[in-house]
């Protein structure tokens, strides 16, 4: 079974005059890791908000279309029922932030009183959210009082100790340093070893060309491609849809314009350092050195 | 005298917490300079008490051969424009043209140089055509715009963009691409916290990196990102381009892709003969 089916849905803020998804259908197998990349306005946040619920139960505005969860119509479901299996972590961890808590391990806490879970269990999932995402030199700080890339690690991990069988994440590293990104991503990646589904939205392409399983590109609130990393990010529509590309491919391909053929587009570094180390060393199989 | 001279400036908060130890450079007028580092380093410190926001708790800080302990936030942000890292701390107008105005009005400028300085700064940040929506109705990557805008109208000498390349997709960054060039053109000394490698390598002739508080390393952009330990040590990566050109074996290629290309090709051609 998909985890995540949506089906022909087209979609319309109240106050907007045009369709912000236009008869989006996709598929999420369970266990998927799937990037929504695209230029800002082309719908990404509007798509994952649809995925749980909140499109049209809280916004209100026209759908047309399904979306199955788990196999189930959501639109039958209670927001709070599918907040149960669908996690979603804000793009602005400014917004995420409970401000209830007056530190992190409150804030932690928070989701999970309010659930009604039993204080030890709380605190064994507190303890082992903190070592996960790495945020327990933070415990007992005020979350306002964390850099901005810090409370993004503090929003993920209030996300992540609800353990949703389905995560939705929308730019998780906007904020955040080059290895802190790398971090997240590390806990992304366990996330999907331990089996749950991925929705993520990024600009690094990097990243997603190295973990995604699957990629969706929108455009202007439509599907325009779809595919593997490699299908997605060496196709020759990326530059009409005015896409960003790993670096490295960028520069594979200022390279083939210099006039240095190289056998394949690299989308990640080390394909990129391979492929140049092999196209040096040609010579060598002719024996000639 | 440089047009912001930082003399050996710490801060710590109240509670005793230190956020920045110890350090000093110089800006000269025209300068573009990204500084770097991982979270906490204390890059937003740093650039708060260049703004006047905060003052340093040791050392010294001169705008213009100001010192800013001596004049308060509102006067030596008259010199210094400050763009938040969260634009929602900085928006509460409600129409982009009324929040790019507004500190043109708290400066006194007539209203046809009001007009005439909105006009040009939202074009300058591809805000043309947003001056009459609330700024809440549009998404977060635009909201820094406005506020980019919003100092780029008080033609201060110093500009100051605290993490403009987060979430912006990639006409987004030609746009900043854009700006800096732009306000370097006008003589302007920009300074851009940023943890886009890429963007840096590509856009700023000078860059500072910050590790756990302190500045590690300051010189020219094509320079600095080929100290691998240094990097290593402030736990940043390096752009593709340099890490490219170090693991091929091409050395210190000056981010210049001419040079790994050459490289790639005279190693072909000796193999191959």
């Amino acid at each position: 079974m998909d985890a995540i089916y949506v089906k022909n849905l087209t979609y319309r803020y109240p106050t907007s005059e045009k369709d912000v998804l236009k008869d989006v259908s996709f598929q999420v197998k369970k266990g998927e890791f799937c990037s929504i990349i695209g230029a800002n306005g082309s719908g990404k946040t509007t798509l994952c908000n649809a995925i749980r619920g909140f499109v049209p139960k809280f916004y209100k505005g026209t759908m047309t279309g399904e979306v199955y969860v788990n196999g189930n119509n959501i639109e039958q479901q209670e927001l709070g029922e599918l907040a149960c299996s669908v996690g979603f972590v804000f793009q602005n961890p400014f917004t995420q932030i409970s401000g209830v808590a007056k530190t992190v391990y409150e804030e932690l806490a928070f989701g999970l009183e309010n659930m009604g879970v039993s204080p030890e269990e709380i605190k064994d999932r507190v303890e082992e959210v903190l070592k996960l995402t790495k945020t327990e030199e933070f415990r007992d700080r005020n979350p306002y009082q964390l850099s901005g890339g810090q409370q993004q690690r503090i929003a993920l991990a209030s996300i992540l100790i609800m353990n949703q069988e389905i995560l939705v994440i929308d730019e998780p590293t906007s904020q955040l340093d080059p290895q802190s990104t790398d971090d997240i991503f590390e806990i992304i990646q366990l996330m999907k070893k331990m089996g749950r589904t991925i929705i993520l939205v990024e600009h690094k392409m990097e990243q997603i060309a190295q973990y995604s399983d699957h990629i969706i590109v929108l455009d202007e609130g439509k599907i325009v491609l779809e595919g593997t990393p490699r299908e997605v990010l060496t196709h020759e529509d990326c530059k009409k849809y005015k896409m960003r590309l790993p670096q490295c491919t960028t520069i594979g391909k200022q390279l083939q314009q210099r006039g240095i053929k190289l056998k394949k587009l690299p989308i990640i570094l080390d394909e990129a350092v391979d492929e140049i180390k092999m196209y040096m060393g040609e010579g060598r199989e002719f024996g000639c050195h | 005298m440089s047009l912001v001279e930082v003399k050996n400036v710490s801060f710590s908060y109240p509670n005793g917490f230190v956020a920045v130890d110890d350090i000093s450079f110089s800006i000269e007028a025209g300068e573009n300079i990204a500084i770097v580092g991982q979270n906490g380093a204390g890059k937003t410190t740093t650039v708060k008490m260049i703004n006047g926001l905060t003052k340093p708790t040791k050392g010294d800080i001169f705008v213009d051969g100001k010192n800013t302990k001596e004049y308060t936030t509102a006067q030596i942000a008259k010199m210094v424009g400050y763009v938040f890292q969260n634009p929602d701390d900085q928006i509460f107008n409600n129409t982009v043209y009324k929040e790019i105005e507004y500190g043109l009005k708290r400066m006194k400028i007539p209203a046809d140089e009001r007009k005439r300085r909105v006009e040009e700064s939202a074009k300058l940040a591809g805000m043309t055509e947003y001056l009459n929506y609330n700024p809440y109705d549009l998404p977060l990557s635009l909201r820094k715009f406005v506020t980019i805008a919003s100092v780029i109208a008080t033609d201060c000498d110093v500009m100051i963009f605290d993490e403009p390349t987060a979430g912006q997709d990639l006409e987004g960054l030609q746009q900043l691409a854009f700006i800096i060039e732009e306000l370097k053109a006008k003589g302007k000394a920009l300074i851009t916290i940023t943890h886009d490698m890429e963007f840096v390598a590509q856009n700023f002739e000078r860059l500072i990196i910050m590790c756990n508080k302190k500045v590690v390393a300051d010189g020219k952009t094509k320079e600095v990102f080929y100290y691998e330990d240094i990097m290593k040590k402030a736990r940043l990566k390096q752009p593709c381009l340099v890490e490219m050109s170090n693991r091929i074996g091409a050395g210190t290629t000056g981010l210049d892709l001419d040079a790994i290309a050459d490289f790639i090709s005279k190693t072909r051609t000796c193999i191959l003969k």
